[in-house]
């Protein structure tokens, strides 16, 4: 199979209907800037026949429909990629990036794991609750599950492996360490990162508009509520 | 216009083809797991393919219409009865207001799709009516049915007379649990150990009994890489073949996760996606390579014939 590459990405088809447009394979905030700033610019350009833009860590998964890439000089993923190829990516600039304050309550029933932390890290929790509630974070990407955020910008001090045993239900707002990762619970589900605290906001509605208080770009502070 | 649900079956939904523009903010697709039954019942009643239906898996429901309606069942057969007469799948069927219809046990397939004239009136939930239960995201909060609901259809788009032709199922649903399932290489296929990577095409796995509309599991020969690999999540779609550590791959269907993290090996070609969908727990799967030219290529050509189809019996209902 031919690779279809710019400077910036190489695109790789994931079956009939995916084009993964891959900037790199690092967690990088830089790298994953450049993965906003090119997922923007195609929306805005409104491309015919795609029917999803999905900004990953360092990707750009492209949803389309074969039918509406359909032609003489080629199969669809590749007459789609060639075309990509003509969509600029441009500098990161930082649009209007929101900056979204999180309330948290950190330690005890909402963060069970807050010990555990602070043992691995050799500080004490509240040092561990300092550190994470000064930290400037950027959401990454959202998945996992609806209005899931992957934040950028943990003190690599507070960085835990995942728990052996993954809790089968980890309470909604449960905000989280993954090892170098951390991220917010929009609703219950199984998980098997460490939790810290929780907040009460409600990260997923999918009756609001829009459905997700956080979007991919988005400033992100934790504060402790008292 | 509505029914009363006396019995919910096992896991009975409600399905169109799907809810796109928001996976960039997680959330997923879901839809029909076979989106031919869905879209060739839908046809049979005078729908559009993508109006809200009722998935059925494993066993059906028992419904009781308060309305003079038509129906269509298509995908797994099923020992389906209109107050206690047997009706045949593939076909509009006509039920009159106060009689019942119980599905009864699905046979040779997991799923199947019972389209009603009008479609289903739900609540479409970012757009559409698909039921997401792992997300609890769609009508009804995301639930299956159960037992008392009540479910209204929208105004039937054709005369409600019962009509004398079927649809051959050939070569839309495949009855032989044992046909190979085409796979097009993933991303990581080229880094599989040497025996893992011949045991992919060559070996029978077996659907897992933990399967579900997130992926279907699949036992056999444990798989592993060459070397273990550092991947960072990326955007998956309803077919890639993912193998977490202990080395048993899981094929990713209609309620995956937008992204995944695990080595992607393959990806089951677009055409044999709704062939997969109705294995059952237990039933042998083998892989054959395809080329993605060629599976593009396959699943071009068939929505060109599924759309021929579903013109034809446009008219027909139309005119009889």
């Amino acid at each position: 199979m031919d690779a279809i590459a710019t400077d910036d990405w190489s695109a790789e088809p994931a079956g009939e209907a995916l084009l993964v447009l891959r900037f790199g394979s690092t967690l990088d905030a830089a790298l994953n800037a450049r993965v906003h700033a090119f997922a923007d610019a195609l929306r805005d350009a409104r491309v015919d026949g795609i029917v999803d833009i999905v900004p990953a860590y360092a990707s750009v998964g492209i949803h389309y429909d074969p039918r509406a890439w359909e032609g003489s000089d080629g199969m669809p993923w590749r007459r789609l990629a060639h075309a990509l190829r003509a969509h600029a990516c441009p500098a990161p600039t930082r649009r209007a990036a929101r900056a979204v304050q999180v309330p948290v309550r950190y330690g005890g029933e909402d963060g069970p794991d807050l010990e555990r932390v602070a043992r691995h890290a050799g500080l004490e929790p509240v040092e561990v609750v300092r550190r994470h509630a000064a930290a400037a974070y950027r959401v990454a990407m959202l998945g996992f599950a609806p209005g899931f955020p992957y934040l950028f910008g943990l003190d690599p001090a507070l960085q835990v492996a995942r728990r052996a045993e993954p809790r089968l239900r980890v309470p909604a707002g449960s905000v989280a360490i993954g090892g170098l990762q951390t991220g917010i619970y929009p609703r219950e589900l199984p998980g098997g990162w460490n939790l810290i605290g929780r907040t009460p906001l409600v990260l997923f509605d999918a009756r609001a508009e829009p459905p997700c208080l956080l979007a991919p770009g988005d400033d992100v502070r934790f504060h402790a509520l008292p | 216009m509505s029914l009363v649900v006396l019995r919910p079956g096992t896991l009975t939904t409600l399905q169109d083809r799907g809810r796109y523009g928001w996976r960039a903010l997680g959330v997923g697709a879901a839809g029909a797991m076979d989106e031919i039954s869905l879209r060739l019942a839908n046809a049979l009643v005078g729908n559009d393919d993508d109006a809200v239906a009722l998935e059925l898996t494993w066993s059906g429901p028992r419904l009781r219409f308060e309305r003079d309606t038509l129906v269509a069942i298509c995908g797994a057969a099923c020992d389906a009865r209109v107050d206690g007469v047997a009706v045949a799948g593939w076909r509009p069927v006509r039920i009159e207001a106060g009689s019942e219809l119980d599905c009864g046990v699905l046979r040779d397939g997991a799923r199947a799709c019972l389209a009603i004239a009008g479609g289903f009136a739900v609540e479409r939930v970012l757009g559409s009516g698909a039921t997401d239960l792992n997300a609890s995201i769609g009508a009804l909060d995301g639930r299956a049915l159960r037992a008392g609901d009540r479910l209204a259809w929208n105004a039937p788009r054709i005369p409600l007379h019962a009509r004398r032709w079927s649809l051959d199922p050939q070569p839309w649903f495949d009855a032989h649990a044992d046909a190979p399932i085409r796979l097009i290489a993933g991303s990581h296929a080229g880094q599989l150990d040497a025996a893992s990577s011949a045991a992919l095409h060559a070996a029978t796995f077996h659907v897992h009994a933990d399967s579900n509309r997130v992926g279907i599991r699949l036992e056999g020969p444990t798989l592993a890489l060459a070397a273990p690999l550092e991947a960072v999540s990326e955007p998956v779609a309803r077919g890639t073949v993912q193998l977490p550590p202990a080395g048993r791959p899981i094929v990713l269907m209609a309620e995956h996760p937008t992204t995944g993290g695990y080595p992607r090996i393959g990806q089951v070609a677009a055409v044999d996606l709704p062939r997969i969908a109705q294995r059952r727990p237990g039933d042998p799967v083998r892989f054959r390579p395809i080329g993605l030219d060629e599976a593009q290529s396959r699943y071009l050509a068939r929505e060109r014939a599924l759309e021929r189809l579903i013109h034809s019996m446009t008219q027909r209902l139309a005119d009889d």
